[in-house]
């Protein structure tokens, strides 16, 4: 089953190594790591996809929380979330590949030399739908950001602002 | 006051408490070396012949007291040569701070003269760590270093520190706010809920039995420890880090279990129906066959790092905290308890155990056995010796011969085996531990790994004495040839030096021990002399370590010591 973490770490340099160091040592194997700033300047989020047991999942949270630099560790499946994965998708421009991007409610971003770039931003699944559905029509390119997510109304996940001054 | 960063750094180990730094000067760390003239009267720094040495120096001081130990070096091949220690740190939870000196700042990432990147390369193998390139972080990262290396599971931590950063000056003010690290909160205590679970499992227990490992010792948890297993009429078996978590003459204590355990007690834990596991990691050598680990008993698994629970055994209550405080939460809802015919039932493995021991036979000729050679060790230094060992047989027969009473009297390289540790954490043991009379345990393959740290011992006047269990064989690597092998011993004789000569050329008194009625005067005579001495005992070059559990089998099958002991004359 598909499991997602979202660790808030310490802005600093060197900690997206220290959590990809982890995943290799431990032989954990994850879907996808993405990682971006957020609401405070101090502090930048992770969002983890393992595809994996829960005692597994629980291994990675526990040895996450062991690294100085990570803040918390959530997982927002446990909760009503929602997430994102963002793609850019260049195929040979044809008729059929605008409806299929607007069937999906994509966007054709760019149409340069015969070629289009779709844009899409849904839920992983959805994403990979598209991408299916787009194969026929000669995938010249394709990019994907990996997953972000987020709790859902109250579900927040972020740090006391009190110590945000560090 | 404004003072340079070199001055710094011992200003702040000075703040910390350390008595003793470890280290070897170079290019990187030289300011802070020519720094050290001012603090010569507050902190002693002693010169070891190898960077190695110095952390695994550093490690034997912490373990023997608790506190941090220090080692220092250059940056390039200094750093290079402290990764084993740290490693070896890392794999038993020993709190140690390394600094070192890295290049300065504006030429790091440009491969410049003695240029490594030594926090990528410890990176897996310390707690944490850091690179210094501003000076005005410099007194918080140390501050930070000392905490995170000795607060919850304890472990190495590095800090490297650029040459520019030592040399400028900046005004000094050492903080006296508590240190900011949010991402870091160790576990404490249990929950009423897991200790609820707990005591409904013991209460129902039949056949219950304590498994003690290090965190035991580290957590000062002994005296709870054994009020639990008093009260709740509980064995205890040991992991060999775990020795001296209880006194090993007490009658509830069955000894070391594992790979190199006694059968009996590897015997009570296949048969027992509750596993209290205190401070310890389910190490592959412990558990043997994970799947037939155990099969019967419910688990309770306490230890200060969570992602220990449930890592390799599955449990049914995991608590992370601190083992002594989540004792004590527990203690007073154990009420007195009777376990007799569990008991008796161990008893009688034991017997069998006792009647098979190589040390209740008389060896048929004048032959000296390792086995022997450390119970008489054991005898003479009326178990009251701070005992460090190396890696190999002789480990293993100091963890099954010498009986240890108190926590922080045997220190040994359990998680990582590293082969040279001996010799050199002895040496920070001792100046830990001044009053305590320390041994080193090691082989003659791991002694020569690390030997040149008798030049320390001898220009410190380390009053340490080294037993070298010489078998002119890597021992327990020809055991594995004998056993898995068939006999095939590749890379495993030794043409040693004349160990007595070597230890005279440093100035190092040494005796030689080939039979077993040598022992007790030897013994005698090396703790009189005030000064390192070495002690060569020549043994029997073929001997195994029984019994044991062969890698990835099950606890219960082990290789059992023939009944009686076998004539090695024929082999040789
Ligand atoms: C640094 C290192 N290299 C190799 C090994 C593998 N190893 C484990 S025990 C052993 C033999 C040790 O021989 P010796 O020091 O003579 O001790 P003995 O087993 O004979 O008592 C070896 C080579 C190790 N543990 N550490
Ligand atoms: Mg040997």
């Amino acid at each position: 089953m598909k499991h997602t973490l979202v660790a808030l770490v310490e802005n600093e340099p060197g900690v997206l190594n220290r959590v990809a160091s982890l995943f290799r040592r431990r032989n954990f194997n994850i879907d996808s790591l993405t990682v971006g700033r957020t609401e405070n300047p101090n502090i930048s989020r992770m969002t983890i996809v393992l595809d994996s047991n829960v005692t597994r999942v629980y291994q990675v949270e526990k040895n996450l929380y062991k690294l100085v630099n990570v803040i918390s560790v959530q997982e927002v499946t446990q909760r009503p979330f929602i997430s994102r994965d963002l793609a850019l998708i260049k195929v040979v421009c044809a008729p059929e590949v605008t409806a299929t991007a607007e069937r999906f409610g994509a966007r054709v971003l760019d149409q340069t030399d015969g070629m289009c770039v779709i844009e899409f931003a849904a839920e992983e699944s959805r994403v990979e739908e598209l991408v299916e559905a787009l194969r026929p029509f000669e995938i010249v390119e394709l990019v994907r950001t990996g997953v972000v997510a987020m709790g859902q109304g109250g579900v927040v996940t972020r740090v006391e602002p009190d110590w945000a001054t560090a | 006051m404004k003072l340079t960063g070199a001055e710094i750094i011992w200003e702040c180990l000075v703040r910390e408490g350390v008595e003793y730094v470890w280290g070897y000067p170079g290019g990187a760390i030289l300011p802070t070396y020519d720094a050290l003239s001012k603090y010569q009267n507050k902190i002693k720094h002693v010169l070891v012949r190898h960077e190695q040495g110095a952390t695994h120096m550093a490690d034997g001081y912490a373990r023997a007291t608790g506190k941090v130990g220090v080692a220092m070096a250059t940056s390039g091949p200094g750093a290079t040569n402290m990764v084993t220690g740290i490693a070896t740190a890392m794999m038993d939870s020993s709190p140690i701070v390394c600094i070192t000196g890295q290049v300065a700042s504006g030429v790091i990432g440009s491969d410049a003269f003695q240029e490594i990147d030594i926090t990528g390369i410890t990176l897996p193998i310390t707690k944490h760590n850091f690179l210094v390139t501003d000076l005005r972080e410099l007194v918080t990262t140390l501050r930070k270093a000392f905490f995170i290396a000795r607060s919850g599971r304890p472990g190495p931590v590095l800090v490297d520190v650029a040459k520019d950063v030592q040399n400028a000056s900046i005004e000094f003010e050492y903080p006296t706010d508590a240190i900011r690290l949010p991402g870091y909160r160790p576990a404490q205590s249990a929950s009423v809920q897991q200790i609820e679970r707990a005591v409904e499992m013991l209460l129902k227990a039949k056949r219950p039995l304590i498994l003690a490992g290090h965190g035991v010792n580290m957590s000062g948890a002994e005296r709870a420890l054994l009020t639990l297993a008093e009260r709740g009429h509980i064995p205890v078996a040991l992991t060999l880090l775990g020795k001296g978590a209880v006194p090993e003459s007490h009658p509830l204590c069955l000894g070391m279990m594992g790979m190199h355990g006694g059968a009996s007690v590897n015997q009570a834990i296949q048969g027992a129906d509750l596993l209290i596991a205190c401070g310890m990691r389910f190490d592959d050598r412990v558990t043997g066959n994970l799947k037939t680990y155990s099969p019967n008993s419910k688990k309770i698994h306490i230890d200060i790092d969570a992602s220990e629970i449930n890592k390799n055994v599955k449990v049914d209550v995991g608590i992370a905290g601190d083992l002594r405080t989540v004792l004590e939460q527990l203690l007073p809802h154990v009420p007195v308890m009777q376990h007799d015919e569990w008991m008796s039932e161990i008893r009688e493995w034991q017997r069998d155990v006792d009647h098979r021991d190589i040390v209740n036979q008389t060896p048929p000729t004048d032959k000296l056995f390792a086995a022997h050679a450390i119970r008489d060790l054991w005898k003479a230094t009326g178990g009251n010796a701070l005992v460090v060992t190396d890696v190999g047989q002789h480990q293993m027969w100091e963890a099954q011969y010498y009986l240890h009473e108190r926590p922080r009297t045997l220190i040994t390289s359990g998680g990582l085996g590293t082969m040279g540790f001996g010799l050199p954490a002895a040496i920070g043991a001792k100046m830990g531990c001044p009053n305590d009379h320390v041994w080193a345990i090691v082989g003659d393959g791991g002694f020569q790994m690390t030997l040149t740290e008798l030049g320390t011992a001898a220009q410190e006047n380390i009053n340490i004495n080294v037993a070298i269990i010489n078998n002119s064989y890597l021992g327990m690597v020809r055991q594995w040839q004998e056993f898995f092998y068939e006999e095939r011993y590749n890379a495993t004789p030794m043409h040693n030096p004349d160990f007595c000569k070597l230890a005279e050329a440093y100035g190092i008194a040494a005796i030689r021990v080939t039979n077993r009625a040598q022992i007790p005067e030897a013994v005698a005579k090396a703790q009189s002399i005030n000064g390192p001495t070495v002690v060569e005992f020549r043994v029997e070059e073929a001997d195994i370590v029984y019994p044991m559990v062969p890698a990835g089998a099950d606890l219960h099958n082990m290789i059992r010591r023939p009944n009686n002991i076998p004539d090695f004359t024929e082999s040789h």
